[in-house]
């Protein structure tokens, strides 16, 4: 299986290939790390008329921290956030979340934005950019808008950004010095898209849970917060008996689909259990510990 | 726009030229165009890792990457591991702990442990094992493999 025949751009700059896809007018993809776009188009499950070809743009790939704000560029690769320190320090959560993206050589060319505009509701980043309070950003001819990731994800492999938009960098705040977190996810083989996971933060003052994040990938057509298991936490704690209750409302808060993978009540049992491994995890962090 | 491009690259040290198809797969390019027939093509997916070589000293699935985007870049196949007709102490490794059977899998194998151990030159056994997720061998088990790699870990360490 190869690609079928298409025209190749690389354009050098931003402005360059807003223009190309532009003047493609949907009919042009973006090639980012080609860990996704790629395998559909050798199916030929993907045949755009033309790709402009993102990885001659070096301005696109940085990790810059200011004002308490985390920016990634759009090409920047999953490897060099896996090993960045900066993101070790201000945004554990997503370190964690990257050594769960694909397999090693998936991660040397993968990117953070071509995997959140891609916006496969079983992969880590689109449920860290929820689980975070994140914003992307995007561009296009008549200038830049910033989308939240409730604003950005529209379904399966859909988002709200136009055909001549493209996501050029996505920002996150510091997680708070001391939060819990962790990501726990099941699949049949390390590296494989999640049959469920579980984004967690827990914000902690003294005893109190001031701010909990729940957030699932691979349960639904994008990433959804768990509001209501949330708020058991903010108001009960972190407690065994208040994971577990949070737990099994997270369980009754999901829509699953049963697929090839896994049957619905088996997503909906596996986001029972995943809560409840990933708060605990993120209890015994807090603070640092 | 032509759907021909130029494409001048290194390919273990040498600089190699060729002209193909803007959709001609890097892996594709390697064996067609180049006559390194070393790496091999399993899925055609990005799932079973056999066609992984390093590009810029990092490794990645050459039939996720059209051989275009390797223009300018330096890549190392199975065919230039081996110095001065010595086998790399991963190449030994994997003969001494018969890291394999058929031999479909090992050039990708091979490379994705290059990497691992270059990231990470202490790795536990989950490590490796994790690592080693990424290339898919139908023969040994893995049990061999992860011995290899263990083996080859330690004798790079002692020769640093």
């Amino acid at each position: 299986m190869k690609p079928a025949r298409f025209v190749y751009h690389a354009p050098a700059t931003i402005e360059e290939a807003v223009g190309l896809l532009t003047r493609y007018g949907g009919e042009a993809k973006l090639l980012a790390g080609g860990q996704s776009l790629m395998p559909l188009m050798n199916f030929r499950l993907a045949r755009p008329a033309a790709l402009i070809d993102l990885n001659a743009i070096a301005s696109l790939a940085y990790i810059r921290e200011d004002d308490g704000q985390i920016r990634f560029g759009a090409m920047t690769r999953q490897r060099a956030i896996e090993f960045s320190p900066v993101v070790r320090r201000r945004l554990p959560l997503l370190a964690e979340a990257t050594t769960l993206v694909g397999h090693l050589p998936i991660r040397t060319r993968g990117t953070i934005g071509g995997s959140i505009a891609h916006a496969d509701p079983s992969a880590e980043y689109p449920a860290i950019l929820a689980a975070l309070d994140g914003v992307v950003v995007a561009r296009g001819p008549r200038g830049e808008r910033m989308l939240r990731a409730a604003e950005l994800f529209r379904g399966y492999l859909a988002t709200s950004l136009a055909p001549d938009e493209m996501l050029v960098e996505v920002r996150f705040p510091a997680m708070p010095d001391g939060a819990g977190y962790a990501f726990e996810e099941f699949n049949r083989r390390s590296g494989d898209f999640a049959i469920v996971g579980i984004a967690a933060m827990l914000v902690a003052e003294g005893q109190r849970c001031t701010a909990a994040r729940v957030v699932t990938a691979g349960v639904g057509p994008a990433p959804a917060r768990l509001r209501r298991a949330e708020e058991i936490l903010e108001r009960e704690g972190f407690s065994d008996a208040a994971i577990d209750a949070a737990a099994r409302r997270a369980a009754t808060l999901v829509e699953p689909d049963t697929d090839i993978h896994a049957s619905a009540a088996y997503r909906r049992n596996l986001t029972r259990v995943l809560t409840g491994r990933a708060l605990r995890r993120a209890a015994a962090r807090l603070g640092g510990r | 726009m032509t759907d021909l491009a130029s494409i001048r690259l290194t390919v273990n040290g040498q600089v190699r030229e060729g002209r193909c198809e803007t959709r001609k797969l890097l892996v594709d390019f390697l064996r067609e165009d180049l006559g390194l027939t070393g790496t091999h093509v399993g899925c055609e997916h990005g799932v079973c890792g056999a066609c992984t070589v390093m590009v810029n000293r990092e490794a990645a699935r050459s039939c996720l990457m059209l051989a275009v985007q390797a223009n300018g870049l330096d890549l190392l196949t199975i065919e230039g591991l081996m110095k001065d007709g010595r086998l790399h102490p991963l190449q030994e490794a994997f003969h001494e702990h018969h890291g394999l059977q058929c031999g479909f899998c090992t050039p990708g194998m091979l490379l994705t442990a290059l990497d691992l151990l270059q990231a990470n030159p202490r790795p536990t056994e989950a490590e490796i094992r994790q690592g080693l997720s990424a290339v898919l061998c139908r023969c040994t088990g893995y049990q061999g493999i992860v011995k290899a790699v263990e083996a080859a870990a330690a004798s790079l360490r002692s020769t640093r």
